[in-house]
């Protein structure tokens, strides 16, 4: 729970995004990145072959099974039967595994889940089934087909160099389709409204500067500090930006950066930092600084950081 | 659980709290965490298991949620609090403005009228993939009619390997009417092998769709020219009434379904080039989300076409009962596209 990463600092500025709800609210998405993309894509294509290998290898146990038990030799037409069922499932299986999963509450497959990502509408509106499928189809030319054309003709040895390289490059361009616009469209994202945003699930970290450190010197934090008191010159030195910083040092709660931090604070406000007691002081420090500049917000006083005024 | 103790300690926490901004947290996070228990049964998909005073309660903690977030930004330098209600805030967003139809309810609804209603849409279309099929077959017959070798250039070795020029009435006629159950269980392989080529043939005429819609109309004249071919090379026999019927039978519903999925590419080349007054991203979205529920029809017939070139293609050995099969299944697809669902037009 302590650990609440704090995503908006992470986004890259040139794919931060502004959703505005019907209820008014504007809020943050952010646009995923290529490399986020790809690292889905490979996880779903190992996860269909994964499920493609284990679908066979139950088909094999089953023959297997079967003729050991020594029943009567099956006719031709079953044989013929189950190879039909292989070609469909085969054809189905990479289909049906993109359309399921996008069609669901998270819209997203389990390649995107796990990096934290999902398929949403680009005008903010309801995300329709026909996106999805428009889509996925489009994903076939973009790859499967030229991949499965290309592994097809070089397994049976008619591959020439030139329709080598003419599918791959083929391939390439829609791979790299991607990296020359705004929005990372694909091109299936292009036809069917779509883009492909970051959905990290944060959870709710704890309250930063509860003061029980403190308090167990006897005093609470709401009496303003405890032990540390600090005047307004020098709570002045700092704006929102080092607020935010410290904030994330008193989350991670690593004794070094602590250490680091409070020494880097006292120098800036000179005090002569004391040894043992880090915590104490930087959340004293964290709870004053930001008391004075949420007050100053409410007055429409913001300060971003320590170079700006205010 | 004990929620009231709970409760207490959470009081006696934001009574010590500090800074405003903290109090204003810890008075709401109990409605916080509860939306975001719902959000997570809903997005795993278990609506069931939320309890019905949670559902009753939903509107009421996704307004406060918002309206939370809102006064969080003007009040609060808290950056995990803020990161925290926004994406909890935007994955109810989601799932509030998300896909509201059930699988089932949205398949009621297409297949009942926004399927046909869709394909009535690119009705333009669908007359220019018309044309070019019929051009190709015509070009494909006049090729090989004119000069015999051009049936090598467009049939492709593997297909038709004793379906050349030249071969006897007997071997022709050997293809269209099965004598033993031996060739039966390959031909079975090949249908299906065939399905899952013409389904690929189909995606690839509507993708293709994107070069304004070009290698469409050619993929469409190609494949009919291969046809156009094949059908000389039986009517040079005397077998041209056969070879129809042979191909009836499943050939009705499964080139119909390649020229539903070239219109719809066509149809988005076309909205490409032609956009009119508004922007390409928007006319694109448009069409294409059009052309993809055309293709799920294209789709279900090809699944169509295979059983049928599967099945009654080998179990049906005569020709009356050929043509009877295929076109009473086109006059079907014909009503079903064309006159079902016109009253309900949007």
């Amino acid at each position: 729970m302590a650990s609440a990463s704090l995503p908006a600092q992470h986004v890259n500025p040139k794919l931060a995004r502004i959703l505005v709800t019907p209820e008014g609210v504007a809020m943050d998405v952010s646009v995923a990145t290529a490399g986020a993309r790809l690292g889905a894509l490979l996880i779903d294509i190992g996860i269909i072959f994964g499920l493609l290998l284990g679908f066979f290898l139950l088909f094999l146990l089953i023959g297997w099974a079967y003729s050991v038990s020594g029943l009567p030799a099956l006719n031709d037409g079953f044989a013929a039967f189950m190879i039909v069922t292989v070609i469909i499932v085969l054809f189905l299986a990479r289909n049906a595994y993109f359309l399921f999963f996008e069609l669901g509450p998270r819209s997203a497959t389990w390649g995107k889940r796990s990096v934290g990502i999902r398929v949403a509408a680009r005008d903010g509106g309801r995300l329709s089934a026909e996106a999805i499928i428009a889509r996925n189809l489009v994903r076939e030319i973009e790859l499967f087909l030229p991949l499965m054309f290309m592994v097809s003709t070089g397994v049976q040895g008619g591959l020439t160099t030139f329709a080598g390289w003419a599918g791959t490059i083929w391939v390439g361009i829609f791979m790299l389709f991607p990296l020359f616009n705004r929005d990372r469209l694909r091109c299936g994202d292009l036809i069917a409204g779509t883009w492909v945003v970051n959905s990290q699930k944060v959870s709710l970290g704890a309250v930063v500067a509860t003061g029980e450190t403190a308090r167990e010197d006897g005093k609470a934090l709401s009496e303003h500090g405890g032990r540390y008191q600090f005047s307004e010159d020098e709570l002045s030195v700092y704006g929102e930006y080092e607020l935010q910083t410290l904030e994330k040092v008193l989350r991670a709660d690593n004794v070094e950066a602590q250490e680091t931090v409070c020494a880097a604070i006292c120098g800036k406000i000179g005090w002569n930092p004391g040894a043992g007691d880090e915590r104490a002081f930087l959340e004293a420090y964290y709870t004053q600084l930001r008391a004075r500049l949420e007050r100053n917000m409410r007055f429409g006083r913001r300060r971003a950081d320590k170079h700006s005024q205010g | 659980m004990n929620d009231a103790s709970m409760f207490r300690r959470e009081e006696d926490v934001a009574a010590a709290a500090a800074l405003r901004s903290d109090r204003f947290r810890l008075e709401r996070e109990g409605d916080w965490l509860r939306l975001e228990r719902i959000v997570e049964q809903m997005e795993k998909g278990r609506p069931g298991r939320i309890a019905d005073d949670e559902v009753r309660a939903l509107p009421t903690l996704y307004r406060t949620l918002m309206s939370s977030l809102s006064i969080a930004r003007e009040s609060s330098l808290d950056a995990g609090l803020i990161a925290y209600l926004e994406g909890l805030a935007l994955r109810a967003y989601y799932l509030v403005y998300g896909t509201r139809t059930s699988f089932g309810a949205w398949c009621k609804g297409f297949f009942g009228g926004a399927l046909s209603r869709a394909v009535r849409s690119i009705g333009p279309d669908l007359l220019i993939a018309f044309a070019c099929m019929i051009a190709g077959a015509i070009v494909g017959y006049l090729l090989v009619a004119h000069d015999t070798d051009w049936f090598y250039s467009l049939v492709p070795a593997q297909f038709g390997d004793v379906r050349v020029p030249g071969a006897s009435e007997e071997v022709l006629r050997s293809t269209l009417f099965d004598t033993g159950a031996k060739s039966q269980d390959g031909l079975t392989v090949f249908a299906t092998s065939l399905f899952s080529n013409n389904a690929q043939v189909a995606i690839l005429a509507f993708a293709l769709g994107f070069a304004f819609g070009v290698p469409s109309m050619l993929l469409l004249v190609h494949n009919m020219a291969l046809l156009g071919a094949m059908m000389w090379v039986f009517v040079q026999r005397g077998l041209g009434m056969e070879f129809v019927g042979w191909l009836s039978i499943h050939g009705t519903t499964e080139m119909f379904a390649i020229l539903l999925a070239g219109a719809a590419g066509i149809h988005i080349g076309r909205s490409l080039g032609f956009p009119g007054q508004r922007s390409h991203l928007a006319v694109m979205r448009e069409a294409g989300q059009r052309g993809a529920q055309v293709m799920v029809g294209v789709i279900v017939m090809l699944l169509c076409a295979g059983l049928l070139e599967g099945f009654a293609r080998q179990l049906i050995n005569n020709t009356g009962a050929r043509y009877a099969i295929g076109y009473s299944i086109l006059a079907f697809w014909l009503v079903y596209y064309f006159l079902f669902a016109r009253k309900r037009a949007v």
